[in-house]
């Protein structure tokens, strides 16, 4: 009667637990296979040891679970007596030293070949910045050289639910990350101010992005497509709004858009080296100013002190030059006056300083493009 | 209570406990103080549960709803300092307190006096860390790991009452540890050797030295971060000259023995519990005391596996990933003798025992997510995603948490002399049991799927599982409110315990009354009279 009892339960049990299997869709509920070599060695690693977690807990949890369904005082059983067991107890050290260094080797042949960033056929730095991602595809001739920023663009309206939320709701970035497939990339990996970490998951790539040191991984992807991943190191109240999101494509449809992107930083190289004049600053500035400075300073230049401070007819707006140039390219430590060096070029910092010197009644001097870009260059 | 008490023990008669909130705050009473440490824990458990509560609230749905990031963070952060400062470690104190000098025959706590010190330290800190959260700014946000450059550069002005409580924290645990060792050492009944005590006073005795080499490594790297915010030092900036990669190597040099310190007296309430019920002897119990021992030396040599990521050399990698593999051996043994002692026992399943079986059930399964976890080139995927989440919750939630559970039902008809109330200790089983585990299972799937940790919103791919979690974590932090109820029922009365209170009970806790007397083996007990001290 009770061991028909008990055959009842371990079939039900085992039902569960198959079904269990039957129905889950593991794409949502598994770590991503992704799209180069290494990420599906990593995702090997990972399902070698899922199965060697499910074996041992079987065995241990089905011991467990046979022992309280069958050594119950209920049933009148009467406690055995012993209490050590030499043999067995070498035995379960033995064997878990043994699959474990079962486990190391393929560990480490993966992880070794991760760390071989030798024989890359081209750099890209990646700089974390709060909360955003730099991207620059280094180049020995600096007029060929693309820096770009990468930021989030889903809108306020859809995280404060007042708009519905898009597919690829946080996941949405202005300017991807845009690389070659079937080519051998070497990422360089830094910070600017506190500590990130940069992940595509599909790439299995995941490195800190620290202040002070340069890391490098590599990756070569097979497949054409988006790949989207996130800051994964906590870095501020924004560090959940820090997407990462690479498109990797075609070869020559990489050549063709890093031509385009050349031609675009020329123009800039171009327009910095010329000299500008006062009117044609102004009119940049104002765009500027009203893109990346308005929202504190306000557009009538007047702020909200004391956290944002007027620029009108005081400070450094109308001080010595340098401390305003100073302040714009470098931001103040402590407050919410951020480095604007590496998020705006050179024309534009020069054009935003003077709208600032010159507007709201401010009467001050003004700067060229190319003193700016004199300086960034010496920082 | 204690007129019974003196009519039996006419010896303690002038020596009972002075009357009204005096008796607290003076008191230097192995018992009182072990009841002051654990009613603290519980309160923090409480506040940390209620922050817990607010994140999960929060991540409900995707969209920010509640609470904004800033405030988000302060919540994380909160969460995990006051639950392995104030909840977990103060929890082990108190049950250290009421039970190494029972449990060894020894009259008190070789230190009393310092001992009232330690605690009443801690009501103090957490005041202070508390209030950060209402200082301007808020509170500590980033993070209980509290990385440098972040928490140096950037942390609220706050930080400072912050280190100083870690300070406070640190002299109360490191004191603590003091009054462990030395009344292990030297206040054993005569005759009971180091190998014949119950694995609770091994793992304790572990945990001390555990905690008196790594709490003051956790006070230096907070006084360099204090250099470094006030006193114009560079240790952890790389702007001038410092190195951000420092603060982890001495935080984690402090943060994995932390984690020992937090599961080792667990161990030692689980090899209590089962063998009672089982009627049956702890299986291994030598193997139990070298597998501790072997743990808390690990733990030492393993801290950059919290670390793959922050760009290490391969053979500083290779060497991390194969020292931490190495743990699993001496976790695997206790796992192996716990199940080795349930086997062909003579088992019932009244409250400790059921929370004891979940322990080693939930734990496994924290300890296999930790092997996964152990593996680096895995690890860059898992790691500071939610899957590290529900792996540490699991070793420290069913684990630690469990675990003090199971032993507060286990000895309270010894503290208060009244049997709990067993249908309601069971249904507050369930309620957890099923509680965690719709809380922190589904985190395996989002991390793995790729949702990283301390965000405070998600991508639509997420949502259905957080919500089942956040379901879960209401129904567990609420079902803690059952567990206040029932202890509170227990002190105040019920059917009487007897002495050895269960049958399968063995130790010199259990030769003395129920509930225990003010002062004990004022006079050492013969062990002779005991067949077994240990289980």
């Amino acid at each position: 009667m009770d061991k028909a009892k008990r055959c009842k339960w371990l079939i039900a049990l085992s039902l569960l637990m198959s079904s269990s299997l039957a129905f889950a869709d593991w794409s949502a509920l598994n770590m991503r296979q992704g799209v180069t070599e290494i990420s599906q060695e990593v995702y090997g690693l990972h399902m070698i040891m899922f199965w060697v977690c499910v074996v041992i807990g079987v065995l241990v949890f089905g011991t467990m679970i046979i022992s309280m369904l069958m050594h119950r005082k209920s049933l009148g059983v009467k406690p055995a007596t012993f209490h050590d067991n030499t043999t067995i107890e070498i035995a379960w050290t033995i064997v878990p030293i043994i699959i474990l260094v079962v486990l190391a080797i393929p560990a480490t042949t993966t992880l070794t070949k991760m760390y071989d960033t030798g024989d890359t056929e081209m750099d890209i730095e990646v700089r974390g910045l709060q909360w955003k991602w730099q991207y620059t595809y280094l180049n020995d001739d600096p007029s060929k050289e693309i820096s770009f920023i990468s930021s989030m663009i889903t809108p306020q309206e859809e995280i404060y639910n007042r708009a519905p939320k898009r597919e690829n709701y946080l996941l949405d970035v202005d300017n991807e990350l845009v690389i070659p497939i079937d080519t051998r990339i070497r990422f360089l990996i830094t910070s600017g101010d506190v500590i990130h970490s940069w992940w595509v998951p599909d790439f299995a790539l995941k490195k800190d992005a620290i202040p002070g040191f340069i890391h490098e991984l590599w990756t070569i992807v097979d497949t054409p497509g988006t790949y989207r991943g996130k800051c994964t190191e906590l870095c501020g109240p924004y560090h959940g709004f820090m997407p990462v999101v690479v498109r990797a494509v075609e070869k020559d449809e990489y050549a063709a858009w890093l031509l385009e992107q050349q031609a675009e930083a020329e123009k800039v190289f171009e327009i910095v080296g010329k000299q500008w004049s006062e009117e044609e600053l102004m009119v940049e500035g104002e765009e500027v100013y009203l893109r990346a400075c308005a929202s504190c300073h306000q557009v009538n230049g007047r702020g909200l002190p004391p956290a944002f401070p007027s620029l009108v007819g005081q400070g450094l707006a109308v001080g010595p030059i340098e401390d305003h140039i100073d302040i714009v390219l470098n931001g103040k430590p402590g407050s919410a006056m951020q480095s604007f060096s590496k998020q705006l070029n050179a024309a534009e910092i020069a054009a935003v300083i003077t709208y600032e010197r010159k507007s709201w009644g401010n009467q001050a001097e003004s700067v060229q493009p190319k003193e700016i870009f004199e300086m960034l260059e010496a920082q | 209570m204690s007129a019974v008490i003196e009519e039996h023990h006419h010896d303690d008669h002038h020596h009972g406990p002075a009357k009204g909130i005096m008796r607290w705050v003076f008191t230097t009473n192995h018992k009182d103080i072990g009841t002051l440490y654990l009613w603290f824990s519980f309160a923090m458990f409480l506040l940390g549960g209620s922050f817990a509560l607010v994140i999960r609230a929060e991540l409900f749905q995707p969209g920010l709803q509640i609470v904004e990031p800033e405030f988000f963070n302060q919540m994380t952060t909160m969460h995990g300092l006051i639950m392995v400062f104030g909840a977990v470690m103060p929890a082990f104190v108190g049950l250290a307190n009421w039970l190494v000098p029972m449990m060894i025959g020894a009259p008190d706590m070789a230190l009393p006096r310092m001992n009232n010190y330690s605690f009443w330290i801690l009501p103090f800190a957490f005041t202070m860390l508390a209030s950060t959260l209402l200082m301007e700014g808020g509170g500590p946000n980033f993070g209980w790991t509290f990385y440098a450059p972040l928490s140096t550069e950037q942390g609220p002005p706050s930080t400072t009452f912050f280190i100083f409580a870690v300070h406070l924290m640190g002299i109360s645990s490191i004191m603590g540890s003091i009054n462990v060792i030395v009344t292990i050492l030297n206040l054993r009944a005569p005759g009971l050797t180091l190998m014949q005590m119950p694995l609770f006073v091994w793992t304790w005795l572990i945990t001390a030295f555990l905690l008196i080499a790594v709490m003051p490594v956790l006070a230096g790297v907070v006084t360099m971060m204090l250099m470094d915010i006030h006193f114009g030092t560079a240790f952890f900036n790389a702007g001038g000259g410092g190195d951000p990669v420092l603060f982890q190597h001495v935080f984690w040099f402090f943060g994995h023995p932390e984690v020992y310190i937090m599961i080792l007296p667990a161990f030692g309430v689980v090899s209590a519990i089962i063998p009672t019920f089982a009627r049956k002897r702890l299986f291994g119990y030598a193997s139990m005391v070298y597998a501790t021992s072997s743990i808390a030396f690990l733990s030492f040599i393993v801290w950059a596996h919290h670390m793959f990521t922050v760009g290490m050399p391969l053979a500083g990698e290779l060497y991390f990933m194969y020292a931490t593999m190495l743990i699993a051996i001496p976790t695997g043994v206790k796992v192996f003798n716990w199940v080795a002692t349930m086997w062909q026992g003579a088992m019932t399943f009244e409250t400790p025992m059921l929370f004891a079986i979940a322990f080693v059930i939930l734990f496994t399964i924290g300890g296999l997510s930790g092997l996964m976890l152990a593996i680096g080139p895995a690890d860059f995927q898992y790691h500071d995603t939610y899957f590290v989440v529900a792996h540490f919750h699991y070793v420290l939630v069913p684990g630690s948490v469990f675990s003090i559970m199971a032993a507060v039902y286990y000895w309270l008809p010894k503290w208060t002399g009244n049997m709990y109330d067993e249908a309601l200790g069971k249904l507050h089983f369930w309620l957890s049991f099923v509680g965690i585990n719709v809380l922190f299972f589904p985190q395996h799937f989002v991390g793995l799927a790729g949702m990283p940790r301390r965000v405070p919103d998600y991508n639509l791919q997420f949502a259905d599982y957080n919500m089942v979690s956040s379901v879960g974590a209401f129904l567990f932090g609420f079902s803690q409110l059952l567990f206040l109820f029932i202890v509170i029922k227990c002190v105040r009365g019920g059917v009487k315990a007897t002495d050895q209170v269960w049958e399968g009970a063995h130790g010199l806790e259990w030769t003395i009354p129920s509930p225990a007397p003010y002062h004990t083996f004022t006079t050492p007990p013969d062990l002779k009279d005991i067949s077994e001290a240990h289980g």
